[in-house]
């Protein structure tokens, strides 16, 4: 049953795969729903479905990021298939997070919640990282994907920038015990770490390629 | 060990003659043996526990009171939920909606019992604030110590029902019980030197497991100038809604400024001392540009991380939203003529 585990997933098996990785992501969202029904958000529930919402979109996120040193650490490659998937799941995490922060903890006052965007670099950051999201949400569709070309993996590649802000967003909210947000940094350099490895020691291939060819 | 009796038993029958004698040991005892039943019996099922623990705590405490009659003046006893007998009333707060004491007692900034907020609650459970002395040092007449018994019997306890705004933005109404800090002030003898007053809370790994972690500089250290400790609107605080104060809110007892960030108001002080200088807070020592010494709330200056225009009200729900946040905490009038051609922006 778990053959996919040696040899790739066929069509089906990926399917199956992707629902359940679909329903997986749709729990945090449920497991606060049920918490808000049973009026047990704690004292402060706002504060708790924004740490919530942010903290699952981050851990989103860093799945997402894994997908591709998985590949280049195995060789396999089918995981790949669920990348778009999990980004959009980040993207509706940070959706919901954004929602909170406007409707439930500034409610729509838009000029508090632009000074407080301006004066604290901490919500400048994850504002940021917001933004910079939306055209990787939009533009996520196959169609965009053709039309974008060698543009597609360019604006994408913005996915890196959008980890370091949300880390960074994090760090700063907490005052004093870093020991969470250091952890997330940790696991992204790793992440970050294998892709620079394997493109180093990728071009490191082709140059000495180059240089035998040259002799 | 303590074995759990029903209540209707008659003590003179139950307590040995060597434990009788010894009532505050054993009532120590039979506090600890109460407090990691309910941690044991948390562990199992709180809903449970939580009626055991009210349950045997009156029993106690009947027990105890009644093997203490006839006696005139009672001594006050301690323990979990202990009620505070004798105090009264203020004007203070009235028209406020008090914060639910499920939240005042499990929402709690104590990092001495861990970061989370949730922390304190569960992480306080076997720590023991009784017997308690507190020691007095510095620029007084005289070094002395003083016991939180006598400290109950120093002023009359008033119930002062204050605000109370977290640096973070949110906020919550809390009936504390205490005396004026200017009273325990009066009798530490100050002498002319002192310009300031230091708190220093307990340092006490085995006691407190998250000083383990060295997030802050411990042990914990607040201060204020003379003038603001002398204020009557300042406290030091043993109790709060009728009884004494739960571990997680700073038992046996704490400071309490209310025009002040709430962390201001140190938690288990074992040490009042008269300086001549300003002395430097924990936070100060943590985040010089974040935390200053007067930590006066005040929607006008900003915080590097958080909004101090609004606040949050504890309670409210989701859909509250928020509170303006008030000059000095809605406290000018009381405090506002000790800042007078300050510059708060600099003396934030």
């Amino acid at each position: 049953m778990l053959a996919f585990l040696k040899n790739n997933p066929t069509k089906k098996q990926i399917t199956w795969i992707k629902g359940v990785v679909f329903i997986v992501c749709l729990i945090p969202l449920l497991r606060l729903i049920w918490l808000g029904v049973a009026d047990n958000l704690s004292a402060n529930p706002i504060e708790f479905v924004e740490r919530s919402t942010g903290f699952w979109a981050l851990f989103i996120l860093l799945a997402t990021l894994t997908l591709t040193p998985i590949r280049l650490l195995t060789g396999r490659a089918w995981q790949i298939q669920m990348r778009r998937m999990l980004g959009l799941f980040m993207f509706f995490y940070v959706c919901l997070h954004i929602i909170t922060y406007v409707w439930l903890d500034f409610a729509f006052d838009w000029l508090d919640i632009t000074k407080d965007i301006a004066k604290h670099p901490r919500i400048l950051v994850g504002f940021a990282a917001f933004i910079l999201s939306v055209p990787l949400a939009l533009t996520s569709t196959n169609s965009m994907m053709k039309r974008l070309r060698e543009r597609w993996k360019q604006l994408h590649q913005l996915v890196y920038l959008i980890a370091i802000l949300a880390i960074v967003h994090f760090w700063w909210l907490v005052k004093k015990d870093i020991r969470e947000p250091l952890l997330y940094a940790c696991i992204l350099m790793v992440l970050f770490g294998i892709r620079i490895y394997y493109k180093y020691t990728k071009t490191a291939k082709v140059n000495s390629k180059v240089q035998i060819n040259s002799l | 060990m303590i074995i759990q009796r029903k209540p209707d038993i008659i003590p003179s029958e139950i307590t040995p003659k060597t434990v009788f004698d010894n009532r505050r040991e054993f009532i120590q005892k039979a506090g600890f043996g109460l407090i990691a039943g309910v941690a044991a019996g948390l562990l199992s099922n709180p809903l449970k526990a939580a009626t055991v623990s009210s349950g045997t705590t009156e029993g106690a405490g009947r027990l105890i009171g009644r093997a203490n009659s006839p006696a005139i003046i009672k001594p006050p006893s301690f323990g979990a939920h202990q009620k505070i007998s004798g105090y009264s009333k203020t004007p203070y707060g009235a028209g406020e909606k008090l914060t639910a004491y499920e939240d005042v007692t499990t929402y709690n900034n104590y990092y001495e019992f861990g970061t989370d907020k949730n922390e304190p609650a569960i992480n306080s459970k076997l720590f023991k604030p009784y017997p308690w002395t507190v020691s007095i040092e510095g620029e007084v007449k005289k070094n002395k110590t003083i016991s939180i018994e006598d400290i109950y019997k120093l002023a009359p306890l008033e119930e002062r029902i204050y605000r109370m705004r977290c640096v973070e933005g949110w906020s919550m109404v809390i009936p504390w019980i205490g005396l004026p800090l200017a009273q325990l002030i009066k009798w530490a003898e100050p002498n002319s030197n002192a310009k300031y007053v230091e708190f220093i809370s307990l340092a006490d790994k085995q006691q407190m497991p998250g000083q383990n972690l060295e997030v802050l500089d411990w042990p914990y250290t607040e201060g204020l100038r003379m003038d603001e400790a002398m204020n009557p609107l300042t406290i030091m605080a043993v109790g709060l809604y009728g009884e004494q104060l739960p571990n997680q809110n700073g038992a046996p007892m704490r400071l309490v400024t209310p025009w002040k960030y709430g962390f201001k108001g140190a938690k288990a002080i074992v040490k009042i001392r008269f300086v001549e200088k300003m002395p430097v807070s924990s936070w100060m020592k943590a985040g010089p540009n974040e935390y200053g010494f007067y930590a006066n709330v005040n929607p006008n200056v900003e915080h590097p991380r958080w909004t101090q225009s609004s606040e949050k009200r504890i309670g409210g729900g989701l859909f509250a939203g928020r509170i303006k946040t008030q000059m000095f905490n809605g406290y000018t009038e009381q405090v506002g003529q000790m800042y007078a051609g300050m510059d708060l922006r600099k003396n934030f």
